[in-house]
C-alpha cells in the first residue's frame, strides 16, 4: 500500500467485521526516538490463541470470499521492511490490538496520506461506531472523536455525504496544522 | 476551527430540513467495496469522491456505506447504487471521475450508466 493511512484502512475494515463498537486509532511520531508506533485498538469478537497465530500468515482467512487474507500481512511487511515490527494482541470476547512500529526517518516509510479519507470511509456505516483518533508528533496532539461530532449532530446519522465530507477536511485540516502548515 | 463548525452548524440545519421533507425509509443509499484488493484498488479514492461530490451538492438525503469483501476482485473498485423502490445497481472498476458521474447522472437524476454496470440485482 503506498500510504500508512491505506493500511490503517485496511485494520480498521477489519476490526468493524469483528463486529468493533469502539475503536481506538493512535499514532505516535517520536522524532528523538526515531520511532513511528500506530496502534488500533477495537472491543470486537477478537481471536482465539490459534486464530491469533494464524492471522499474520497472508494464506489465513475467515473470510469465504476469497482464499487468502492479506491486510495484517501486507501492514506487517511495510512494517519489517522500515525496521521495525507489527504485533497483534488478542483475547476472544475482549477485543483486539494491532500495533505496527516502524523507523521515522526510515527512507522507505510510506507516507501517511490521507488519514481524513481513512476515517471519513470507516465511519460510512449504518450501525453506529465510536472511534477515536489520536495523533501526537511530539509535543503536539491533533484528536478527532466521532463520539464528539454525534453528539454535536444529534438525531443525524453520520453516513450522509456532506457531514462525512466535512469530516475529511476536518481531519486533513487539523494535521495540516499538528505538521505547521499554514492554515487559516 | 470556528469556520469548521460553522460549516458543520449548516451542514446539520440542511439535514434536519431534508429530514422533514423526507418519508421514513426513502433515502437513496451508497455502497462502496472496501476489502483489502478494494482499498489497494483505489476504493478509498471513490469514497472520498463520492463524498465530496455529496458534499458540494449538500445531497443528506442519501446514505453512504461501505461494505467488507464481496468477492469480485477483478472488477473492483465496485460501487452499488440503490435507489428506493429501485433494484440495486453494481457499478466496476469504478475511480474518482467515473464516480462523481455516478452520483451526478444516477443518484440525482435517475439515468443509470449503462456501459459501467457489471451487475443488477432483482426488481
Ligand atoms: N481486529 C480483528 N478482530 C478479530 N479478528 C481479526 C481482526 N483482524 C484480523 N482478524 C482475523 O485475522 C484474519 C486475517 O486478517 P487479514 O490479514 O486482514 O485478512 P482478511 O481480513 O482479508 O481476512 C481475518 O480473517 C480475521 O479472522
Ligand atoms: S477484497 Fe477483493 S475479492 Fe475480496
Ligand atoms: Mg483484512
Amino acid at each position: 500500500m503506498e500510504e500508512l493511512a491505506l493500511h490503517l484502512l485496511d485494520l480498521l475494515e477489519n476490526a468493524l467485521a469483528a463486529g468493533a463498537r469502539h475503536i481506538l486509532i493512535t499514532i505516535e511520531e517520536d522524532g528523538e526516538r526515531d520511532r513511528l508506533i500506530v496502534t488500533v485498538q477495537d472491543d470486537g469478537r477478537g481471536m482465539e490463541a490459534a486464530a491469533l497465530e494464524k492471522a499474520l500468515d497472508p494464506f489465513y482467512t475467515t473470510r469465504t470470499t476469497r482464499k487468502a487474507g492479506l491486510g495484517l500481512s501486507l501492514f506487517q511487511a511495510t512494517a519489517v521492511q522500515c525496521g521495525g515490527t507489527l504485533t497483534l494482541e488478542s483475547q476472544p470476547g475482549q477485543g483486539t490490538r494491532v500495533v505496527a512500529a516502524m523507523r521515522l526517518s526510515h527512507p522507505d516509510l510510506p507516507p501517511l496520506g490521507d488519514m481524513g479519507a481513512t476515517i471519513a470511509t470507516a465511519l460510512s456505516r449504518e450501525e453506529p461506531v465510536e472511534l477515536i483518533y489520536r495523533h501526537r508528533r511530539g509535543r503536539q496532539e491533533f484528536q478527532f472523536s466521532s463520539t464528539w461530532l454525534q453528539l454535536h449532530l444529534g438525531e443525524i446519522p453520520l453516513n450522509c455525504g456532506p457531514v462525512l465530507d466535512w469530516v475529511q477536511r476536518y481531519i486533513n485540516k487539523g494535521l495540516a496544522e499538528l505538521y505547521g502548515g499554514d492554515q487559516s | 476551527m470556528i469556520k469548521s463548525l460553522d460549516e458543520l452548524q449548516k451542514i446539520k440545519e440542511a439535514e434536519l430540513e431534508a429530514i422533514r421533507l423526507r418519508e421514513a425509509g426513502q433515502k437513496a443509499r451508497i455502497v462502496v467495496g472496501m476489502g483489502t484488493c478494494g482499498i489497494a484498488a483505489g476504493a478509498r479514492e471513490v469514497m472520498a469522491a463520492i463524498l465530496d461530490e455529496l458534499g458540494k451538492r449538500r445531497l443528506t438525503s442519501v446514505a453512504v456505506t461501505q461494505t467488507g469483501c464481496i468477492g469480485l476482485c477483478a472488477q473492483e473498485p465496485l460501487v452499488d447504487v440503490i435507489l428506493p423502490g429501485k433494484p440495486r445497481v453494481t457499478y466496476g472498476k469504478v475511480d474518482a471521475g467515473k464516480a462523481r458521474q455516478i452520483v451526478a447522472q444516477h443518484v440525482v437524476n435517475g439515468i443509470v450508466i449503462t456501459e459501467w454496470v457489471v451487475n443488477r440485482g432483482e426488481v
